[in-house]
């Protein structure tokens, strides 16, 4: 590892006064899980890596106020994974965060951090895509919430600019009934990164959005408003045509050790059927239909 | 000459204060500066789980850490598990089904389930299986290290 200097701000404030004086060669560090590999391997050369765990202003990591739960820059995987509500209201997000890495990586890794580090195999994009998910960025002229749709621009790149520190996400329960699930596809079962990440909702007025990422530079939310999908008892082929239509934007990559372009291909429309038929469960279970 | 930074933590129930330089992971200081080599370096991508050690009760890959990270923090790594010169009773347990084939990942795959048992004194194989997943065992030792936790568990109900 390259040699940098370490920041350990104690406020907000000071974090974006060091980012400030700090030019472009910075990092920030939260969990560490994909910097700390990347500093090892020379891919990213920082010369300040600003450590953003003791800042004040993020702890409790998580926090319900009414309907909306925000996640600060500091809140892991293991605490997605551990809190009631999350599970209660965001299932789809408790499935994708419990699957990244394994404990170890789940007790360091952020949720906040695995969509600031830009990967398109995230495997919290698509359900944090699928529930409207805002994230909260701080920078020198204030506050913007930017809908994480425009947030998530490509593969290591964000909307977040120099000098800025992405310090929350907020969820906010969603007004209508809402079913939802998130599938993967690995190579094995285990520590392994998503060859097809995907989550479904469908929502009690038959509105359905699928989020899919793994499989280009970005992870995309698409709706199907003719509430084909969520109708169960639809044709497979009226169902085939909407999801044709669904994963027009998929372009996996030729270079992937992981899957072959086919076979992303493939599997997306095998997820996507499974996630939908799973959100359609939930949607019931909570309308009370068995 | 790299930054230095000077540390207080607790490592193995033992408060030291100690300079780690910045760009050293949590790995290298324990290994390299404090000679506690039983945590290994292996893939040093978070995916072997070799290098586990357990931070205020959390089980962390040490090589995803910076050091400087366990500044006023409690550390216990697998020499902090044995007392007095006694194996502790998830090593004896671990010697008694022979778990560990090579060794190598034996450290890791400890710390991983000293965590569990500390938080949860009552887990089912699931349970186990899950808390150590994300430590690799290349000899495929996984029977006889699900086993030996599950042993470690029975006799810590005694």
């Amino acid at each position: 590892m390259k040699e940098f200097s370490y920041e350990r701000p104690e406020s907000l404030d000071e974090a974006l006064q060091v980012l400030a004086t700090s030019g472009s060669e910075v990092e920030i560090l939260a969990g560490g899980t994909d910097l700390v590999i990347a500093m090892r391997d020379r891919s990213r050369q920082p010369k300040v890596v600003v450590d953003l765990k003791r800042i004040v202003e993020f702890y409790p990591s998580l926090v319900w106020d009414g309907d909306t739960v925000t996640l600060s820059a500091t809140a892991t995987m293991s605490e997605v994974v551990g809190d009631e509500g999350i599970n209660t209201h965001f299932p789809a997000l408790v499935e994708a965060a419990v699957v990244v890495g394994s404990v170890q990586i789940r007790n360091r890794a952020t949720l906040l951090g695995n969509i600031c580090n830009g990967s398109p195999a995230a495997d919290t994009a698509p359900p944090l895509l699928a529930y409207d998910a805002i994230v909260v960025v701080a920078g020198p002229e204030g506050t913007r919430r930017v809908a994480i749709d425009d947030f998530i621009i490509g593969p290591g790149r964000t909307d977040l600019q120099d000098g800025e520190i992405a310090v929350a996400l907020e969820l906010t329960v969603p007004s209508r009934r809402l079913g939802s699930a998130y599938e993967r596809m690995t190579r094995r079962k285990g520590t392994d990164l998503a060859s097809v990440t995907l989550c479904a909702t469908v929502d009690d007025a038959g509105v359905t959005r699928v989020a899919y990422g793994s499989v280009g530079p970005r992870a995309w939310l698409k709706t199907d408003q003719t509430g084909v999908l969520a109708n169960p008892a639809a044709s497979r082929e009226s169902k085939a045509a909407v999801f044709e239509e669904i994963f027009a934007d998929a372009s996996p990559s030729v270079r992937s050790m992981r899957a072959s372009p086919d076979y992303r291909r493939a599997m997306l429309r095998v997820l996507g059927a499974r996630a939908v038929v799973r959100a359609v469960e939930r949607l019931q279970e909570l309308q009370g239909v068995s | 000459m790299s930054e230095t930074i000077q540390i207080e933590a607790t490592v193995n129930g033992r408060d030291r204060a100690f300079e780690v330089a910045a760009n050293h992971t949590l790995l290298d200081v324990l290994r390299d500066q404090l000679g506690l080599t039983g945590s290994k370096e292996c893939c040093v991508v978070g995916e072997c789980g070799a290098c586990t050690v357990v931070v205020d009760g959390i089980p962390m890959n040490s090589c995803l850490m910076l050091a400087v990270e366990i500044d006023g923090r409690d550390v216990t790594t697998v020499e902090g598990l044995a007392a007095d010169g006694h194996l502790n009773a998830l090593q004896q347990a671990f010697l008694d089904v022979s778990a560990p084939q090579c060794g190598f990942c034996i450290p890791g795959q400890l710390m991983s389930a000293h965590a569990l048992l500390q938080r949860n004194a009552n887990p089912t194989i699931d349970d186990v299986h899950e808390a150590l997943g994300g430590n690799l065992c290349r000899c495929a030792g996984y029977l006889q290290i699900t086993e030996a936790v599950m042993v470690a568990a029975e006799a810590g109900r005694q």
